[in-house]
């Protein structure tokens, strides 16, 4: 019975996984292949994708047109339930409500967590994003390089799904051959933007996400992924099996009911069922890792939301993998008279460097995109193709304000109508109403592109959480208090993107509006809203300056481990879920070596 | 994607103008705040995504007869049938309208007085001008109101609000008009449906906008 209560669990796992997302997801999958046997607690409910998703709903069968409520604030189809940037009942406290100084946190409640709705765009980090403070003196170094994850990025990649191409660019690495799927056709935006910005020499290339564009490889690539075991080829084939490629409709962030995009729930959790090894207890929100004598983590504490009871459970080795912000916040409030201010926080730097990317957009609208005959510009739900941070030369030669990149995502194209599609065209029709109103919105449908610059946020010492001393959530579980504050490196590149957006819009023969906001410190969204949060419980090679060490093991408690963002020590302009999952993937494989042996 | 970016986009353009709220406890987000609603309210953090619902399913409609005629008069002004589709009213633009105006959300709290204030407006300067109100008026008079507070930027300032009315309830038409099949075939919208394959835009297009 792989879905278990509190009653149900057994007396003892090797492993205890806290959290069902990417990282809680992929450290379950590399486990239980491999014979552990996993106890994963998970907060929310339990969420099943093949039957949940609304997949052709359109926006009409929804309340208020499927438009985004603090319930539902991607819009009514959006797969997240439970979450958001409030959760009822699990309130966060801000230092401050100033702009510039806020963080939004937000959360996904429920099985797989935030993989339900994420973009799935899947880079890999490049070698010198795990080495930026030997490059330029900011930030911190990784313990680990590009070499250590490289093969685990090719592992994901072939397990997951992803689409993407090799191009050889400046820290924009290739995969191994046979690794990536092909890319899907550019809409006719796509081609604008790679025409017109190609020619201020700003590279376009294909995109990288998670989804199918054709079936996996389910003969060549479970042998590749799990050489000499044979069980867990056979369980992989037959999960691969059962994803069917995209069907080049409806939108991934209602997540995929025939599996053709990479969601936790489709892709990580059902092979690790299949094996048998895995238990999975939905509704229990851990807040504690206990410490047995031996100073070793004996389990975790969790209260049980469907009954209200206190409930613990135990296990050889314990993995925090609950969101960067929850696992610091568990770790923050396991305190004892061996460690009075948080497990694994000898170092103080718990909750320290939190990041986020810096975000900036811009949208313009482009005449020679008019009237476009009917064209069915559905595709892979965007992100076909994407601009690489370019400028790595003047940036090493001093030639720009700010010490690290961004990278562009942008998308046009008739995509199903929205609520907003068609507000705000005063600026372009004058007022129009009547029979003039519907000939300009056929005329302007589908003729605006908008871009999404996604940027490196360096760590700082003002931004990170901590526990507040007097609030609680409805289970009496204190609660993380946020300080966030960017440094002239993130706003002097927010508003370079936004010079950049409006050259290209400009060069497309286009208008931005509203228009480009040279002042960067307005320009970049609130710290948390790009939903990369990452940092708090940075690795690194020194136990006096970092919370883990290169296995993401903390330095203090030699059987806890995280393996979500939180051991990040920088957060490149790359989305970081891919890097979690690859993180995660080697993670596993180190605690399956050291139980092996005996260590754990 | 889109949705996240349409947040996104919302965040920049809003996000400086936010007042500093007084609780410490974080309370917004880059949509909206939420703020003073009891938690019954709305249609919940986990409605089931699968049903197809209608105006007043989940929280009950509120305009009046008099008011949803005259918005139905306005969402027809603002779109009329043509050979291509519909008028707005034909196609239940009314009933989304009153569905926005009484729901429990932030955004569409503060747009319920801009709509009523509106159809007030509309009534006392049909009244004063034409002798009767708006849904009585001629049509003639009617679009000569219109006219008046189509275009913000050309109103006068003491039409002022009445031009940001205009603009907010062309937008809910718009939104309400087309999401419903008959707008997505206006805009010859032809997605939606599975495909076995997708090749992207047809090379005779690319070449005559000389993108390849």
């Amino acid at each position: 019975m792989p879905f278990v209560t509190p009653k149900s669990q057994q007396r003892a796992y090797d492993v205890i996984v806290v959290g069902s997302g990417a990282g809680g997801g992929q450290t379950a999958y590399t486990l239980c292949m491999d014979g552990a046997k996993v106890l994963m607690l998970e907060a929310g409910r339990r969420y099943t994708p093949e039957t949940e998703t609304a997949m052709f709903q359109t926006p009409d069968m929804a309340p208020l047109g499927d438009v985004g409520t603090p319930q539902k604030p991607f819009g009514f189809y959006d797969a997240t339930v439970d979450g958001g940037w409030q959760v009822p009942g699990e309130p966060y406290v801000r230092a401050t409500e100033e702009y510039g100084g806020r963080f939004e946190w937000w959360r996904a409640r429920m099985l797989g967590g935030r993989t339900n709705h994420w973009g799935r765009i899947s880079l890999r980090n490049g070698p010198y994003d795990f080495k930026p403070r030997s490059r330029d003196g900011l930030g911190f170094d990784w313990p680990i390089g590009y070499e250590d994850l490289a093969p685990y990025y090719d592992k994901v990649e072939l397990l997951v799904g992803v689409y993407g191409s090799n191009e050889g660019l400046e820290n924009t690495p290739n995969s191994s051959p046979g690794c990536l799927l092909p890319p899907p056709a550019p809409l006719v935006s796509d081609y604008l933007v790679k025409q017109r910005a190609g020619r201020l020499g700003i590279p376009v290339i294909p995109g990288h996400r998670a989804v199918l564009t054709r079936a996996q490889d389910h003969e060549g690539a479970p042998a590749r992924l799990h050489r000499g075991n044979a069980r867990a080829q056979k369980i992989l084939a037959e999960s691969m099996r059962g994803r069917a490629p995209c069907l080049w409709a409806t939108p991934c962030g209602r997540g995929c009911s025939i599996r053709a995009n990479y969601q936790s729930t489709t892709v990580h959790l059902p092979p690790a069922l299949a094996t048998g090894k895995l238990d999975i207890t939905t509704g229990a929100m851990v807040y504690e890792v206990t410490l047995g004598r031996d100073g070793r983590a004996n389990g975790v504490s969790f209260v049980d939301k469907t009954t209200g009871t206190h409930e613990h459970a135990t296990a050889r080795v314990v993995v925090l993998a609950a969101s960067a912000c929850e696992s610091v916040r568990i770790l923050l409030n396991s305190r004892s008279a061996q460690f009075p201010d948080g497990l694994a926080n000898s170092s103080g730097k718990l909750g320290r460097y939190l990041m986020d990317t810096v975000g900036s957009s811009v949208s313009g609208q482009v005449p020679l995109l008019e009237s476009l005959p009917p064209l069915n510009e559905d595709g892979a739900d965007g992100d076909a193709l994407y601009v690489p941070w370019w400028l790595y030369r003047k940036q090493r030669a001093g030639k720009l304000p700010f010490a690290r990149g961004y990278h562009i995502e942008f998308g046009g194209g008739r995509r199903m109508p929205g609520f907003g599609t068609l507000a705000g065209l005063e600026w372009l029709t004058g007022g129009s109403y009547g029979v003039k109103f519907k000939e300009d919105a056929r005329r302007y449908y589908g003729s605006f592109v908008g871009f999404d610059g996604r940027g490196e946020m360096i760590p700082n010492e003002n931004s990170y959480c901590e526990i507040d001393p007097g609030v609680k959530d409805r289970w009496g579980i204190p609660v993380l208090r946020f300080h966030w504050k960017w440094s002239e490196h993130e706003t002097r590149q927010a508003a370079h993107m936004q010079r950049t957006f409006g050259d290209i819009i400009e060069a497309m023969g286009g208008r931005a509006n509203p228009a480009v906001e040279t002042d960067g410190a307005k320009a970049i969204a609130p710290g948390g809203s790009i939903i990369h949060e990452v940092g708090g419980a940075i690795m690194g090679a020194d136990p006096g300056t970092s919370v883990t060490n290169r296995w993401q093991q903390t330095w203090d408690v030699k059987n806890l481990f995280l393996t979500d963002g939180a051991p990040f020590a920088s957060n490149a302009d790359k989305n970081p879920t891919l890097t979690i999952m690859a993180l995660a993937w080697r993670a596993a494989d180190h605690i399956l070596e050291r139980m092996r042996r005996q260590e754990l | 994607m889109v949705d996240r970016r349409t947040t996104i986009k919302w965040v920049v353009t809003v996000g400086a103008a936010w007042p500093l709220l007084g609780p410490r406890i974080a309370a917004g987000g880059p949509v909206e705040a939420w703020q003073g609603s009891s938690a019954g309210e709305g249609y919940g953090t986990d409605p089931n995504l699968l049903k197809v619902y209608k105006p007043g399913d989940v929280w009950p409609l509120t305009l009046t007869a008099a008011q949803r005629r005259l918005a139905g008069i306005l969402s027809d002004l603002i779109i009329p049938a043509d050979e291509h589709s519909p008028a707005a009213s034909a196609v239940g633009v009314v009933d989304f309208i009153d569905e926005w105006v009484s729901a429990p959300y932030p955004r569409c709290q503060r747009a319920r007085p801009i709509v009523r204030g509106g159809f007030e407006w509309l009534d006392a300067e049909s009244r004063r001008r034409f002798g009767q109100g708006f849904a009585a008026a001629p049509t003639a008079g009617q679009s000569a109101i219109c006219d008046d507070i189509c275009d913000a930027s050309r109103a006068t300032a003491e039409r002022h609000e009445a031009a940001r009315f205009f603009a907010v309830y062309r937008d809910l038409t718009a939104g309400g008009f087309y999401t419903t099949p008959a707008g997505r075939n206006d805009l010859a919208y032809i997605g939606n449906v599975p495909l076995a394959r997708f090749d992207g835009p047809p090379r005779e297009l690319l070449e005559r906008l000389k993108l390849i």
